[in-house]
């Protein structure tokens, strides 16, 4: 067990507070922006900061997925979108009031909601007296490796992986059958016009 | 010391932001997203040694693979607007 002296605390509480300042800017930017090459650097921008967050808050794993997935993945997927739509967005000149209404009282009742929550590690928490403990104490012999992560995702847990990965995989299929339709089409009608030139 | 560090990376982080919200032109946001980026690799690898656990500085390696690999999309989407005329490079699945 690691102790921390309190200067380092306040620190990471700091460095807490300045990232979510930056966060809440780059999401505001999102939203103002009009130019959607800036706003896909933008997003880049956003899900790199919520990787160093997860870092700081101790999540590695969803760290590394955030800056795969959010930062490089899905900035290329949305660059490869925006070759086959225009470069600006569609000004709006209504404002719903009402939707930003259900959105805000929505946004205070799950606030307001985290008042209940159990302590951040508290080990009086439900969900760390539930299975946690049997996860710890017998995934050894129950299941076999070394990592209590590893054989909750492949054995306790593994018709919700299997699920998982069955999501993953027809949403990367129906992306790839999108964006690669439309350049078939462009390619094939550039073959066609190239037949009729001979 | 690595408090001083980890300041020094925040007000830099926070002056990329700012050249990409502002823009103007394209490479200004390339260049802001980039270096974003590359103060995010320094941040984690800071505040690992903040924190007295520096097992987690593999992951700077990592991000900064993907990183590179981000920045040269980008370049190559601004080059030929799209994914490039070559149908082996084109599927987004390979980068």
């Amino acid at each position: 067990m690691i102790t921390l002296g309190n200067d380092v605390i306040l620190a990471s509480d700091i460095l807490n507070v300045v990232l979510l300042v930056l966060m809440l800017i780059t999401a505001l930017s999102l939203i103002f922006l009009r130019n959607l090459f800036a706003i896909i650097m933008m997003s880049g921008i956003f899900s790199l900061t919520a990787a160093v967050l997860y870092v700081v808050w101790d999540s590695v794993d969803v760290s590394f997925t955030e800056a795969s997935v959010g930062a490089g993945i899905s900035t290329v997927l949305m660059l490869a979108t925006l070759a086959l739509t225009a470069p600006e967005e569609k000004r709006i000149r209504q404002r719903h009031w009402a939707s930003l209404a259900v959105v805000t009282v929505t946004g205070a009742l799950l606030g307001y909601a985290t008042i209940d929550m159990p302590r951040y590690g508290d080990p009086e928490a439900p969900v760390n007296k539930h299975v946690a403990p049997r996860y710890i104490y017998e995934s050894g012999k129950e299941v076999g490796p070394p990592n209590m992560v590893t054989s909750t995702l492949a054995a306790y847990r593994g018709y919700d992986t299997l699920g998982e990965t069955t999501v993953i995989f027809t949403a990367a299929a129906g992306v790839i059958t999108i964006i690669g339709a439309a350049r078939r089409r462009r390619r094939t009608s550039a073959d066609v016009s190239k037949v009729r030139e001979v | 010391m690595f408090a001083a560090a980890a300041a020094g990376v925040l007000v830099a982080m926070a002056l990329a932001l700012t050249r990409a919200c502002l823009g103007p032109s394209v490479f200004d946001r390339i260049l802001a997203v980039n270096s974003f980026s590359t103060l995010t690799i320094l941040l984690i690898a800071i505040h690992g040694f903040l924190t007295e656990r520096p097992e987690f500085l593999d992951i700077c390696l990592v991000y900064a693979l993907i990183n590179f690999i981000s920045t040269i999309a980008v370049t190559k989407y601004i080059e030929n607007r799209g994914f490039g005329p070559a149908p082996k490079e084109e599927e987004p699945g390979e980068v």
